[in-house]
């Protein structure tokens, strides 16, 4: 076995970065597809001496990888499963990184009239009862789980899916551009929609209500628990992101708009 | 919606201008999976002679295990190999998750199948005709399998492309186990991926035909090489 794995290892070599230790961070997909990251790593591996290096997922499946131990330190964006994550063990602290918004999209002829809905409830209300078609990602994303929340109270989306509410199953970008091709809403975090560039006549209908809000998170891997994790990377990362990063983080922009708004030190 | 002559001028585009991270994500895609082809017929190629010519019980069962193996979803060897070089899986020690190499195992994984299934099939032809020639010269087991590999060389690169296609083409197992990390684990596929999510349609589909363009180079080498051997052993 350990000739096999010298002799994989060198043909398989990674690309000669300099011999920074390895941080990895299990992520959502929306720091990713709207270039946030492509923005800070540059800065914070120069800062820090790392090769931090990211696997974009979903919210749901990056807990789950890090909870396996297949990550050092995670960023994601749904409140109460990464609070059940650290209270599990699986993560050292929780820590507010920065937040941006929710947005409910769909064609610009708005058939289910969502545009003059004064809150995101009554948006999805009314979609509810025209039963026009919804895209939802169906995949335990941020994303996924706030609509979930949303949807509460409002219709049993569980009964409609598969008629006018339909779940992908996939990323953002996917459940996106499925939704561009088939006329139908969704729900999306402003960065992923900012960067994207497949919109066909959809546009932003319904923003602005509180309840979609969207808190981005950071935690550590409990090294108790993932005695393999780099903690020391790891929370080196998470305290820069913490301080320095934030300006950094806020000085992204994409088209003259911010993505991202740090919120640290609140 | 992107037009297809919008992508050939971005496939030009990245060609021409030699852009730095299309080179380093294309000799990615080709490290990794000339690599898991090389090893897929160290393995596939041996077990498809050793099928063809060895009778054996439940040699006709394993024959029909091997060519269905050839449609292994790219996405479950993926879990496999993920869960298998997992931190908390079985081989975690080897530190293979998010490394070229779980993805040269990955791939290796889905190729040996199609490479073992199309040598059998190949070298089971060619036994027909040699079949009584070498009962006369009263070749052994392994004299016959060495010779059927040796004179079948040039029908077996087939055989290889077929599982370099194969190997070049999947996304789902490559994504799982590599993590499409920049710079570290990105390939052709898993770059057409992410472009597609983000909505960059023409850059997803240019990326695409540099991919086919590569997969036809490839091609025309290995059979022009192996067009001149032929003439050249035939001479």
């Amino acid at each position: 076995m350990s000739i096999l794995r010298a002799a994989l290892l060198t043909l398989a070599a990674t690309p000669a970065l300099a011999n920074d230790p390895v941080v990895l961070v299990q992520s959502t997909t929306s720091t990713q597809n709207s270039g946030l990251y492509a923005h800070i790593l540059p800065v914070a591996s120069e800062a820090l001496g790392l090769d931090i290096r990211v696997v974009a997922v979903g919210t749901g499946q990056a807990l789950g990888n890090a909870q396996r131990c297949d990550g050092d330190m995670l960023i994601t964006h749904a409140r109460a499963a990464e609070e059940a994550f650290v209270a599990a063990g699986y993560g050292t602290a929780r820590h507010d990184l920065m937040y941006n918004d929710f947005v409910i999209v769909g064609p610009s002829d708005d058939p289910a009239g969502v545009a003059g809905a004064d809150s995101a409830t009554e948006a999805l209300s009314r979609i509810a009862a025209a039963e026009s078609p919804f895209a939802s990602r169906g995949d335990d994303s941020g994303t996924h789980q706030k609509e979930l929340n949303l949807w509460d109270g409002i219709a049993d989306v569980a009964a409609a899916s598969g008629g006018w509410y339909r779940e992908t199953g996939s990323g953002m970008g996917a459940t996106l551009n499925l939704a561009v091709g088939m006329g139908a809403y969704t729900l999306t975090d402003r960065a992923t929609w900012l960067a994207f560039e497949n919109r066909g006549d959809h546009v932003i209908l319904n923003q602005g209500d509180p309840a979609l809000f969207n808190q981005y998170g950071v935690i550590p891997v409990n090294p108790a628990h993932c005695p393999n994790v780099n903690a020391e990377g790891a929370r080196a990362f998470t305290d820069w992101l913490l301080e320095d990063g934030q300006a950094v983080i806020a000085g992204f922009m994409l088209d003259g708009e911010q993505l991202f708004f740090p919120n640290a030190g609140d | 919606m992107p037009t297809l002559s919008d992508s050939f001028l971005t496939a030009l585009g990245l060609i021409v201008s030699g852009d730095a991270d299309l080179i380093e994500i294309v000799a990615l895609s080709l490290r990794v999976s000339l690599t898991a082809v090389l090893l897929a017929a160290l393995i596939g190629l041996p077990l498809g002679a050793v099928l063809a010519v060895v009778r054996f019980p439940g040699r006709g069962l394993l024959i029909v295990v091997v060519n269905a193996l050839m449609g292994l979803p790219p996405v479950v060897v993926g879990l496999v190999v993920y869960l298998t070089f997992s931190a908390s899986g079985p081989l975690g020690v080897l530190e293979f998750l998010y490394t070229p190499a779980a993805m040269i195992v990955a791939q290796t994984v889905l190729v040996t199948p199609i490479i073992a299934a199309l040598a059998r099939s190949t070298l089971a032809d060619l036994l027909g005709e040699y079949d009584e020639t070498l009962r006369v010269l009263g070749a052994n087991r392994f004299d016959v399998v060495a010779t059927l590999l040796w004179d079948g060389r040039f029908s077996l690169a087939t055989a290889l492309l077929a599982g370099l296609g194969r190997a070049l083409a999947e996304v789902g197992a490559v994504m799982l186990v590599g993590g499409n990390i920049d710079h570290v684990t990105r390939v052709m596929t898993t770059a057409i991926a992410l472009e597609t999510s983000r909505g960059a349609l023409p850059l997803a589909l240019g990326l695409g035909i540099v991919l086919l363009l590569i997969t036809l180079v490839l091609n025309a080498v290995v059979l022009g090489v192996r067009n001149r051997m032929e003439a050249h052993a035939h001479a």
